[in-house]
């Protein structure tokens, strides 16, 4: 590499490749070279930072060290998994929901405020949740909330419309510790919904078990312009199964994980793939973001990881996917409106007591319209969610109302956590007030694909 | 119960027909009557005749301005899907075929919502099958109701009313006009009551009619009483100053009359999108709902941007209808809905002239006939800005003294 070519600062640290240096930006790239040597360090002269957790650092990528076990297989190949019905639809235009949900939302939403809330600020710091939240998470029967009863679960149709609820009312504690405890449930529910016989019987005991598995739906690959529909990550036929190679971003617990679902391109479709952790091949990388942090976001790297012919997870035709994509999308609209209704409940109180020129700042129509448009846009977020799970759970088509959910929560989700920071001013902008992990949990919606679904 | 935000079956019907005469009576003669201001669309007359057949048969449920009223039927406990509900889905469908046109149907105005939801037994009975006209604003308030300056005196059995009014739609067509006069601007709010006027009345005088910016099919009259004697009978309401509960009696009016102003917009929103996806197909764009909107062409991604938007205003609408058939109080979920399909139909029909470029531009089309007609609706029964005040102080719990 030539000198000139080195003295360009472009093509990293978030430089674009035309940027060029000046002689003082020279001078200054020297002085940050030093500032970076450890040199400083050893003569004392810095003090030393704790040394950083796997998750939170990038510290390359890592085999998956978590004791994976053993699904012992059972069940028969080929046959059809149980499959449960479609919620019976009555016709009538109705917000309230089935008494079920409602007890559900109940005790969920105790959990949320009781336990969520109060341990997501150290979990955001730490990109892990703790132990013991995600155990409660278990005994409130989150794994098997999509499972239905025959297969160890609790639900007697098609639950997406209960997932929704049950996603916002977690979100509305926090966001990234509703994404880790739901995870594992997430990938149950997808066995559920499209698993044959084999895989449900292999799998989804252990979901309906004491030691439910850390489990995670890999459909985020890490590319500008990510189009979900179709990933890089290739699957190709070898012998009587596949190898998997790619690389998936964006992966809810993955140094823990014991299961995968990971999405790859078999012959020009993409379709899901069972892969277990102690399958060859797998390495995993922390990857921390700008928010959803305590979900433990990681990179998982495929490198022939060959699977058997049963590894394939419903349709190769990419129904199956695309359907794993809607519903996927489907729970981050939930999560969005959780979030969101976090905000409100927040900045409503706020600015009734913060005064500004002798007088509470709610009284100034600045403000207050800013509080009565996150409640507009809020709601209207939550009606667009709720028609596209209502339809996705009594078995219709729901592409479209969920585009459109995912639209609109993407943005008003999004303006909804500014305007949160805003409304605050400099005390949104630090730690002591939830509202700036707020805004960076808001910017996944847009973005997120995969990781969690209803 | 359980959870459903479909248009319910047993309304399919209506809104069909609704659609149907939308499509073949009112887009055919849309942009005669927006050419032609203040000439009388006499094509509608037969329209409000069938309209009226189908209210008396029962198969309308509602449909139109007498949709609104509450009725006391028992609480069965059952979720109902019934006249507001309908209401909103119908004047939708209206208006997806012309807001003016809608506006400007026989016996379907604002005052008959008014008297629709607050009359008594005798007055409904003695008004019905009149077409009422609504006489809120003056030249000198427009959102500001509590400011009314036109007074109604009690003289022996009549009350006599001295005042001007503008904005009256459908002024010069209807019948009679629901005025709102106060019985003592000392007392406030609280002594602005509402009368129904019949035309004929000696002292009622329409002065002009208003050129507009849209909804030209509409006529928008300049009405002056002096002197006007009218029964007492004719007052709505009671007729008793209570300070205590102010203007809350005179304002429920709105909660019934707002989500059906922002079924208009998602009407008319709706036909501009429905056109304009139609020529980008043309133009070689269609929308993917599955592949993320930037990897999409701009247009593409702009038009399910704006179908979002329009959807929550949308289904708002529908919420505030819901509650309202449900018995719920609906003011806030009114305003929002109201606040948010205002605005959504002016940035939707705006949005699509600019995406359909100068055929969006023409008067060959009907785009921006319909980016014309949608400004009103985000600013009649209540400006977005209104709106928002009524939200939010609903929400922060502020009086109008401390969140001016």
């Amino acid at each position: 590499m030539s000198l000139t070519s080195n003295l360009r600062p472009g093509g990293k640290h978030g430089v674009p490749t035309s940027a060029r240096r000046d002689p003082i930006g020279i001078l200054v790239a020297g002085l940050s070279k030093l500032a970076q040597s450890d040199l400083i360090d050893r003569v004392g002269l810095r003090k030393q930072t704790e040394q950083a957790v796997f998750t939170v650092t990038r510290s390359g990528f890592k085999t998956i060290t978590q004791a994976s076990r053993t699904f012992a297989k059972a069940g028969k190949k080929g046959k059809p998994g149980v499959r449960a019905a479609a919620a019976p639809s009555t016709g009538v235009f109705d917000l309230t929901p089935t008494e079920d949900e409602q007890m559900l939302v109940d005790v969920v939403g105790e959990f949320a405020t009781e336990v969520v809330r109060p341990a997501a600020a150290e979990a955001d710091a730490a990109c892990a949740a703790p132990d013991a939240l995600l155990k409660a998470s278990l005994e409130i029967g989150l794994p098997i909330l999509g499972l239905p009863e025959e297969l160890g679960g609790v639900s007697e149709e098609r639950s997406a419309m209960a997932g929704t609820l049950v996603a916002e009312a977690l979100a509305k504690g926090d966001m990234g510790l509703a994404v880790a405890s739901l995870a594992p449930g997430s990938v149950a529910t997808a066995i559920g919904l499209w698993g044959t016989d084999a895989q449900q019987q292999t799998y989804l005991p252990a979901f309906t078990g004491d030691e439910v598995p850390a489990a995670a739906l890999a459909l985020n690959e890490p590319t500008v312009l990510f189009d979900v529909t179709s990933p890089a990550t290739t699957a190709t036929k070898a012998g009587d199964g596949y190898v998997l190679n790619g690389r998936k971003s964006q992966v809810a617990r993955g140094s823990d994980a014991e299961l995968f679902v990971v999405g790859a391109s078999l012959d020009g479709k993409p379709v899901l793939f069972l892969v277990e952790s102690s399958t060859e091949g797998l390495t995993i990388e922390g990857d921390p973001a700008m928010g959803v942090r305590a979900a433990g976001m990681t990179t998982l790297e495929l490198k022939d990881v060959k699977v058997p012919a049963d590894a394939v997870l419903g349709e190769t035709d990419g129904s199956t996917y695309l359907e794993c994509v809607r519903l996927s999308r489907l729970a981050w609209c939930a999560l969005a409106v959780g979030t969101g209704q976090a905000v409100l409940d927040y900045v409503t109180p706020y600015v009734k007591e913060r005064e500004a020129f002798g007088e509470p700042i709610a009284n100034r129509q600045s403000v207050a319209f800013m509080v009565a448009n996150i409640a507009i846009e809020l709601q209207a977020m939550r009606l667009l969610t709720y028609r596209a799970a209502a339809r996705a759970a009594a078995g219709k088509d729901f592409s479209k109302q969920v585009a459109l959910a995912r639209k609109l929560c993407a943005d008003r989700g999004m303006q909804i956590g500014n305007d949160g920071v805003q409304l605050l001013g400099g005390h949104g902008y630090v730690k002591e007030h939830p509202v700036e992990r707020w805004y960076r949990d808001l910017r996944a919606v847009g973005i997120m694909e995969g990781t969690v679904l209803v | 119960m359980a959870i459903n935000l479909e248009v319910p079956k047993k309304h399919r019907q209506l809104i069909d027909q609704a659609h149907q005469v939308a499509m073949n009576m009112l887009r055919p003669i849309s942009r005669k009557y927006d050419i032609a201001e203040h000439e009388y669309p006499k094509e509608l007359d037969m329209l409000a005749a069938m309209i009226d057949g189908l209210a008396e048969s029962g198969a309308s449920e509602g449909a139109g301005a007498a949709g609104v009223r509450r009725d006391s039927s028992e609480d069965d406990g059952k979720v109902r899907n019934g006249s507001n509900l309908a209401s909103v889905t119908s004047v939708a469908e209206m208006c997806w075929g012309d807001v003016g046109l809608l506006l400007s149907m026989p016996r379907q105005g604002l005052g008959n919502s008014a008297i629709a939801s607050v009359a008594n037994d005798e007055q409904l009975e003695r008004f019905a099958g009149k077409w009422a006209s609504m006489a809120i604003t003056e030249p000198s308030f427009g959102s500001d109701s509590a400011a009314i300056s036109t007074t109604a005196v009690l003289d022996g059995d009549e009350y006599v009313i001295n005042g001007e009014k503008i904005f009256v739609t459908s002024g010069e067509r209807s019948d009679c006009i629901v005025v709102w006069a106060t019985l003592d601007k000392s007392l406030g709010r609280a002594a602005i009551k509402s009368f129904v006027v019949e035309k004929d009345t000696p002292g009622v005088k329409v002065e002009r009619l208003e050129e507009k910016l849209g909804i030209r099919a509409s006529d928008t009259a300049v009405i002056t009483f002096t002197d006007a004697r009218v029964p007492k009978e004719n007052l709505l309401g009671s007729p008793e100053i209570n300070v205590e509960q102010g203007f809350a009696g005179a304002m429920a009016t709105f909660d019934n009359t707002r989500p059906l102003v922002a079924a208009m917009a998602v009407g008319c929103a709706r036909a501009a999108l429905d056109l304009t996806r139609d020529l980008l197909k043309e133009a070689g764009v269609e929308v993917d709902y599955d592949k993320p909107a930037n990897l999409q062409s701009a247009a593409a991604a702009r038009f399910l941007q704006l179908e979002a938007d329009w959807e929550a205003g949308r289904l708002l609408t529908l919420q505030a209808a819901w509650m309202a058939d449900n018995r719920k109080p609906n003011s806030l979920e009114a305003s929002m809905a109201k606040a948010k399909a205002g605005r959504v139909g002016s940035d939707v029909t705006l949005s699509c002239v600019e995406l359909c470029a100068s055929v969006g531009y023409s008067e060959t089309e009907l785009l921006e006939k319909w980016a014309r007609d949608s400004k009103i609706l985000d600013i009649f029964e209540g400006t977005q800005q209104i709106q928002q005040l009524i939200i939010a102080r609903r929400l922060l719990g502020l009086s109008s003294a401390e969140l001016k």
